[in-house]
């Protein structure tokens, strides 16, 4: 950037990473393209001889269409969550003045340093004494509760951005908090709130412990569960692995497509100050 | 910093115009209570549970009996748990040490607006949008010692067996964690490195100072907080690392790889000691809030500023 002189050493060292990236992705793409046989003779370096697309259907067939459904409920419902419940806690956190919502605002600060793992234990009984043990409503509620720590200081950030003047104008004019919420913190913080949008569906499409402790049928299946299993299952059909890999992450993909801008200055602005 | 009044001080003017009685378009505490009641259920009380439990000598099917402080004593006594300490701290030691270091020169040099930057950075990215099963998955089938890599490069990886022998075993965790997270923490010091103001850098290049100075006595120390940010999280996450070494290592060889995270699991759901299990989260979560409070404090994250933006 702002040196008149190119960096090699930087230039490089980048493709240096490039090779580190990209080197296991085209391992895996090239495995999934092949049959069982001709992987096993070829070794994963080799280029692939006959092409072939069993690998996928295969996949779908034996359950991961399932699993894809399963997760796309739990993240749908974890998203949903997240959106009802954090965007009045960061506006109440940035406008209130009450103790009440200091204590709150650390506890969620306490949140982010709670390891999911660490309540697991708990959580399995509680979800059980609940009756919602091997059910996705189990695993969509405390994957839910993890996710709002981080998404309430990504908006409560955000908020924080919107000037008090604009706040003073509308309450001048007598505006109840409702209307200030609806019609001028929404609005404001639209990119926040797609941010923290983003944020708890990677979190619940990625979510692992929980479904693991938490279910137990193939019915109740996420496909990260689905690629475990696989793995203890059948460990040496590698192709069929790897292309179960690559469906995993074919949705986030596409969302990754659509809302990059939001992912992406979501996780800049975490560094920034 | 109990009731830190907002930049400013409008309050007085809010409560005078305000009509309805308390604070017009103050939200009371209730638009926060939903979130509040949620979380506290699904995190809280549950953490709280686990407190007393780490206590409690329970198998899962008789009623918990008050045991004191025999789990904490029986833990201490066990050689198990003491390795698995040591080696959960180790691997985020490991892993602070060689992502950082990787993420911040990639992030720099990322923050630049050449073309090829931009293309490279967005393959770059690509490891983040594949969850951790899937990572772990992915380097397990890599790194098969009879069909991965290893067995066809022997020039470089002898028998070709990296979970073999300990030392490779976390070599193999610590690279497979660089792989995965490099590009969050790149992109945290790129979202960084941007904001530095171009006046420093001018500046400096008029007193002819070069490329290799200007990074250290202005890109450094400009993106001090990005650094404090993304080492809470390298070490959180390296704390509560669980599905890597589930999925690659199963703890093993032996328990050589066995971290406290996957320890506990193996106590409450294979050997079904609850309280043992308790006890192990409840030292982690004391762990991972202190190293949290430590950092936020050297950070001055809880003044709640400018520094809150973002995360």
């Amino acid at each position: 950037m702002r040196k008149s002189r190119p960096n090699y050493f930087a230039g490089f060292g980048s493709l240096v990473w490039l090779l580190v990236v990209g080197l296991p992705l085209y391992v895996m793409l090239v495995a999934t393209f092949q049959s069982r046989s001709d992987y096993a003779a070829n070794g994963p370096l080799s280029l692939p001889e006959h092409f072939t697309l069993d690998n996928y259907v295969d996949d779908l067939n034996s359950g991961f269409a399932q699993y894809f459904l399963n997760t796309v409920i739990v993240t749908v419902c974890v998203v949903g969550i997240v959106v009802l419940l954090v965007p009045p806690l960061a506006y109440t956190i940035v406008r209130s003045r009450g103790r009440a919502t200091t204590t709150i605002f650390r506890l969620f600060l306490l949140g982010l340093a709670i390891p999911s793992q660490a309540v697991i234990v708990p959580m399995f009984f509680v979800i059980s004494e609940a009756g919602l043990y091997d059910n996705l409503i189990g695993v969509i509620l405390p994957t839910a509760a993890f996710a709002m720590p981080v998404c309430a200081l990504i908006l409560t950030g955000v908020m924080r951005d919107i000037t008090p003047d604009l706040y003073e104008a509308m309450t001048m004019d007598g505006a109840s908090s409702r209307r200030v919420f609806f019609q001028l913190v929404l609005p404001l913080s639209r990119s926040g709130v797609s941010t923290i949008v983003v944020f708890s569906a990677l979190q619940a499409w990625n979510g692992f412990l929980f479904p693991l402790v938490l279910t137990q049928s193939a019915e109740t299946k996420v496909i990260t569960l689905g690629l475990y299993d696989f793995q203890t299952e059948h460990g040496v059909n590698t192709p069929g692995l790897l292309a179960a890999v690559v469906l995993s992450m074919l949705p986030i993909l596409i969302v990754y497509l659509f809302a990059r801008r939001a992912l992406v200055q979501g996780l800049m602005g975490v560094g920034g100050k | 910093m109990t009731t830190t009044p907002s930049p400013s001080a409008d309050g007085d003017t809010v409560r005078r115009a305000g009509s309805s009685g308390i604070g017009a378009g103050r939200p009371g505490f209730l638009w926060a209570a939903p979130a509040a009641v949620f979380f506290g259920l699904f995190a809280i009380v549950p953490l709280i549970m686990v407190a007393v439990l780490s206590f409690a000598s329970w198998d899962g099917l008789s009623d918990p009996e008050f045991a004191g402080l025999d789990n904490w004593k029986t833990l201490l006594d066990d050689p198990v748990m003491i390795k698995s300490l040591w080696l959960s701290v180790l691997l985020t030691v490991l892993g602070v040490a060689v992502q950082t270091p990787l993420s911040i020169l990639l992030g720099v040099w990322a923050a630049g607006h050449q073309r090829n930057r931009a293309v490279l950075s967005a393959i770059y990215f690509v490891p983040m949008l594949l969850s951790v099963a899937a990572v772990s998955v992915l380097w397990r089938a890599v790194l098969d010692p009879n069909l991965g890599v290893p067995a066809q490069a022997t020039w470089l990886f002898g028998d070709g067996n990296l979970f073999g022998t300990q030392a490779t075993a976390i070599g193999v965790l610590v690279f497979v964690s660089t792989w995965q997270f490099t590009p969050l923490h790149t992109l945290i010091y790129q979202g960084a490195a941007r904001a530095v103001p171009q006046v420093l850098y001018q500046a400096a290049q008029i007193d002819g100072a070069g490329t290799v100075r200007q990074f250290f006595h202005i890109t450094l120390p400009q993106l001090r907080n990005a650094i404090i940010t993304s080492m809470i999280l390298m070490v959180v996450g390296g704390l509560t690392t669980f599905d890597t070494v589930l999925i690659l290592t199963q703890g093993g060889p032996g328990s050589d790889t066995t971290i406290s995270a996957y320890y506990m699991y193996q106590k409450a759901f294979k050997s079904f000691d609850y309280g043992a299990a308790s006890t192990i989260a409840l030292l982690l979560v004391l762990v991972s809030t202190v190293i949290s409070l430590i950092v936020v404090r050297l950070s001055g994250y809880d003044r709640m500023r400018s520094t809150m933006e973002g995360l």
